[in-house]
């Protein structure tokens, strides 16, 4: 009995550490990228304004990415604390894959961090935006591989099994380029993109609603807006190949995600709305497109897809979580292509930056990027139940046996420090998102310091008076 | 003397936990000093020595645990939950250091919590860390592939001396990593304090090394009977020269010894550790090649990695460099 609650408890740990995780990762990854090209366009313009926005946005990485960080430690040692049995018979085919992801990803972002955020006055322009360059490199090296392994739990394919029960590996190259690899790669670092991009515009749509002729608002706001009218509909199609994908490998999931609790031999609907009915095995309330589910996974109106009922039921997914979860995600896909084309028309008439409604919608969408990465890791993740490698290793044969009083304390402790340490962290990230940006400099000219290129930690000082300036460096 | 991948591996996996060791070392040493230090510039100052190379200096611990997965996963699968209260404490204590380089100086009011943060943290991890190296050291009991015993075995009087220990040399670095990196006040300061951490963590270091010996016969005959006796002479002699660098430095005022002379005695409580394990990765059971991942697994990274490594070696000494020499008071983008 004691090894069931240590089970749940396990799990949730691992859902709740995890969820924290990626939040920062989608907004690093986005943000290195992002300080990357405008600290390349300020090399090749000398424009300030390209220097303003980094300087804005370096500091906000710096706290971003340090969470990032700490949240990530906490996962790479979870694997052996709550899930040693998978860690031992995972380990000869994933370890391998994050330790690569620690030789070529960490080193070469922590590496390169000090220097970025600290050093442009010790080696200059040129150097600096290779150092920030790395680090963007570093971030999205990163992605790669831990999706890899991620996709290897999902799609497991190059192993054999030895008599002590472990994966061992066979064929490495089709261990890294697992069948759902290349598909769920692209759609997370386009996520990231996306979810970066929105929390860019959202910012800079605040900014320009309290003065519209901030130069930097304006950078930012624009910027973010082509960059979301690339993406969203990139990122749609994405998340549609991956859907076919996956109907292909673990078309268990697919049946949760779209509620399909019966087969259908000819055409199956799409359901947009309604509410699972786990008992009675139907969608209440529901809301359907005749067929369109069966166009959209396999274009053809009137193909035949299975149901729920052709599975048993201890090797289906919880539907309720899924069915919810993806939805939120799709619409939300679908709700930032609608702020991307609302923006190319303001632009087109020639009120980017003029806009109250524009501006509203941004900053409304700022942080549903987040919103749709955890609901699509909600998805993936739970849609894979009952297994953590589908199909080969159940998440109750994966986990290390401890007894629940351990894994609850750890548990209650993991809760309260997150929601303390990433709470205050959030707080300040907002706060140093609400300094205005680009008149920094002037104003600082003005003020009591002034030092020519190096300022004594004005960090603090400046928080004094909120809103008020901040020194370039 | 088998010389194969497994043997190789464990030789770079202790390599990666050292360098964590005396280089997260330093950093989280500044941290369990922060309440030592008296005014909130020199409080700064000291931040902004390790702020540049703090996260590099951390993954090596992500390095150690993950090279543990990726090549001894029985090993990590056994260790992990073993010492799972340790592992979460240390863990929560990096998360609040961690932040807190970036937090103080987000904030006025709250500066002093996240001062306190850090030097908690610190502990903390330091503490878990070093409770940790005890509890392995005196054995981990295993059965059928997983861990055999029970939450509370890693709770010795042999474990406290150890975390001990691991707090008091780690604040000996960073006194010592600070004496090099600052000048005036805060630099006296540090040399003030780092005699009596010498003498400390020289006295830790004689009674862990004593205590070991008697924990189990296995290590007592290495120590006294097998051919590694002539390390029971060398080491201790070698201790001693640390020790005579050390006090050398601190009195000529030559500030980059003291620090060099206690990566030293790490080095060498380190090599003296490793001693008593060989061949064991986890005493008293599993030896390095039971626990070895496939030879596929090991060659897989392996390739990599002597690539890697260097690479990663240089650009961590460039990054290093760049923040080279004593540190401008002045100085820090916050
Ligand atoms: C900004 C974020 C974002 C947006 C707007 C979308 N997605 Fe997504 N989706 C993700 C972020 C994401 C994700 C967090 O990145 C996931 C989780 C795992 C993965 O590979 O990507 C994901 C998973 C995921 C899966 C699960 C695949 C599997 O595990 O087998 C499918 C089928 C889709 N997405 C499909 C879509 C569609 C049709 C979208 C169209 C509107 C869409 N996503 C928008
Ligand atoms: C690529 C990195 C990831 C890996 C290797 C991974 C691995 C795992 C493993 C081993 C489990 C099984 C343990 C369990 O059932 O709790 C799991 C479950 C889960 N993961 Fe992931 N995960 C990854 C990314 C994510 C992300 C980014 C999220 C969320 C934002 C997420 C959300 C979840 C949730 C909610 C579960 C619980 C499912 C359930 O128990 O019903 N995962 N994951
Ligand atoms: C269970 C799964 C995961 C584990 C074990 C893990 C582990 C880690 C670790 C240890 C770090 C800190 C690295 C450092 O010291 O610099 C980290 C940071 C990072 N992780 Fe994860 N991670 C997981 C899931 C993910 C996912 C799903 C992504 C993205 C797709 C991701 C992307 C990153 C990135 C970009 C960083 C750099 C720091 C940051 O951007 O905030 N990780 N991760």
């Amino acid at each position: 009995m004691f090894g069931i609650e240590a089970l749940d408890l396990a799990r949730f740990q691992f859902a709740f550490t995890i969820t924290f995780h990626i939040i920062f990762p989608a907004f690093s990854i986005g943000l290195a990228s992002y300080l990357a090209v405008l600290n390349g366009l300020h090399l090749i313009t000398g424009k300030e304004t390209y220097l303003k926005v980094f300087q804005f946005w370096k500091k906000i990485f710096a706290v971003a990415f340090g969470m990032g960080v700490v949240s990530g430690i906490v996962m790479s040692y979870q694997f052996g604390t709550n899930w040693s049995v998978f860690s031992d018979k995972t380990g000869p085919v994933l370890g391998p894959l994050m330790a690569y992801e620690v030789l070529t990803a960490f080193f070469l972002e922590a590496g390169f961090l000090g220097v970025m955020l600290f050093g442009r006055d010790k080696v200059g322009p040129k150097l600096h935006f290779f150092a920030t360059f790395m680090v963007a490199v570093g971030t999205l090296i990163s992605a790669t591989w831990i999706l890899s392994v991620n996709s290897w739990m999902q799609t497991p394919a190059g192993y054999a099994i030895n008599e002590n029960g472990q994966f061992i590996p066979v064929d490495w190259w089709k261990i890294v380029f697992n069948p759902s690899f290349p598909y769920r790669l692209t759609h997370m670092v386009l996520a990231a993109y996306l979810t970066t991009a929105l929390v860019v515009g959202g910012v800079g749509a605040w900014h320009l609603m309290r003065n519209s002729a901030n130069r930097s608002a304006r950078l930012m706001f624009s910027m973010a807006m082509w960059m979301i009218l690339f993406t969203a509909p990139l990122q749609i199609g994405a998340g549609d190949a991956h859907g076919i994908n996956t109907l292909e490998h673990q078309p268990v999931k697919i049946m949760a995600m779209e509620g399909h609790y019966d087969s259908h031999p000819d055409g199956a609907p799409l359901i947009l709305f309604g509410i699972p009915n786990p008992e009675e095995k139907r969608i209440d309330y529901a809301v359907e497109i005749p067929k369109l589910s069966s166009l959209i996974l396999k274009h053809d109106l009137n193909a035949p897809l299975d149901g729920l009922d052709t599975v048993p039921d201890d090797k289906e997914p919880p539907v309720t979580i899924v069915f919810f979860t993806f939805r939120i995600m799709v619409g939300l896909g679908f709700a930032m292509l609608g702020l991307a084309l609302f923006g190319a028309w303001q632009r087109y008439r020639g009120y980017l930056y003029h806009s109250p409604w524009l501006h509203r919608a941004a900053m409304v969408m700022g942080p549903m990027g987040f919103v749709a990465v955890v609901c699509g890791w909600i998805t993936t993740e739970v849609g894979r139940q009952p297994y953590t490698v589908y199909n080969l290793l159940t998440t109750a044969e994966s986990a290390s046996p401890l007894q629940a009083s351990a894994v609850g304390t750890s548990l209650v402790a993991f809760i309260v420090v997150y929601f303390f340490v990433f709470g205050a962290g959030t707080f300040y990230l907002l706060r140093l998102m609400g300094r205005e940006p680009e008149t920094a400099k002037g104003r600082l000219s003005e003020g009591p310091i002034r030092s020519a290129g190096i300022t004594p930690a004005p960090g603090a000082t400046e928080l004094q008076r909120p809103g008020s300036a901040t020194p370039a460096e | 003397m088998p010389f194969d991948l497994a043997f190789i591996w464990a030789g770079l996996i202790a390599f990666a936990v050292l360098a964590y060791v005396v280089l997260d070392g330093f950093d989280l040493g500044v941290g369990i000093l922060f309440p030592l230090l008296s005014t909130e510039q020199e409080r700064d100052v000291a931040m902004n020595t390790v702020a540049p190379v703090w996260d590099g200096n951390e993954t090596w611990l992500v390095l150690g645990g993950g090279g543990l997965f990726a090549v001894f996963p029985l090993a990590y699968s056994v260790v992990m939950p073993a010492l799972y209260a340790p592992l979460i404490a240390m863990l929560i204590g990096l998360i609040f250091r961690g932040v807190a380089f970036e937090y103080r100086w987000r904030t006025k009011r709250a500066k002093r919590f996240w001062d306190f943060a850090f030097f908690g943290g610190s502990t903390v991890a330091a503490l878990g860390q070093g409770i940790a190296l005890g509890a392995l050291v005196q054995g981990i009991e295993v059965e059928n592939r997983a861990y055999a015993g029970g939450n509370w075995d890693w709770l010795t009087p042999f474990s406290l001396l150890t975390g001990a220990a691991v707090v008091v040399g780690y604040a000996l670095l960073g006194a010592t990593w600070l004496l090099m990196k600052t000048e005036g006040p805060i630099n006296d300061h540090n040399r003030r304090l780092a005699w009596p951490l010498s003498v400390t963590t020289l006295g830790l270091i004689g009674a862990v090394s004593l205590w070991t010996p008697f924990i189990d016969m296995e290590y007592f005959n290495r120590w006294f009977s097998d051919w590694t006796m002539i390390f029971t002479f060398a080491v201790p002699l070698l201790v001693a020269g640390a020790a005579w660098l050390m006090f050398w430095g601190l009195k000529t005022r030559h500030d980059t010894y003291p620090f060099f002379a206690a990566l030293a005695m790490f080095v060498l409580s380190y090599i003296g550790i490793g001693i008593s394990f060989y061949p064991h990765i986890v005493p008293p059971n599993l030896t390095i090649w039971e626990a070895a991942a496939p030879d596929s697994s090991l060659k897989f990274v392996l390739v990599g990695a002597s690539v890697l490594i260097p690479l990663i070696l240089a650009y961590t000494a460039y990054a290093y460099w760049v923040f080279r020499g004593k540190i401008d008071p002045d100085e820090g983008y916050h």
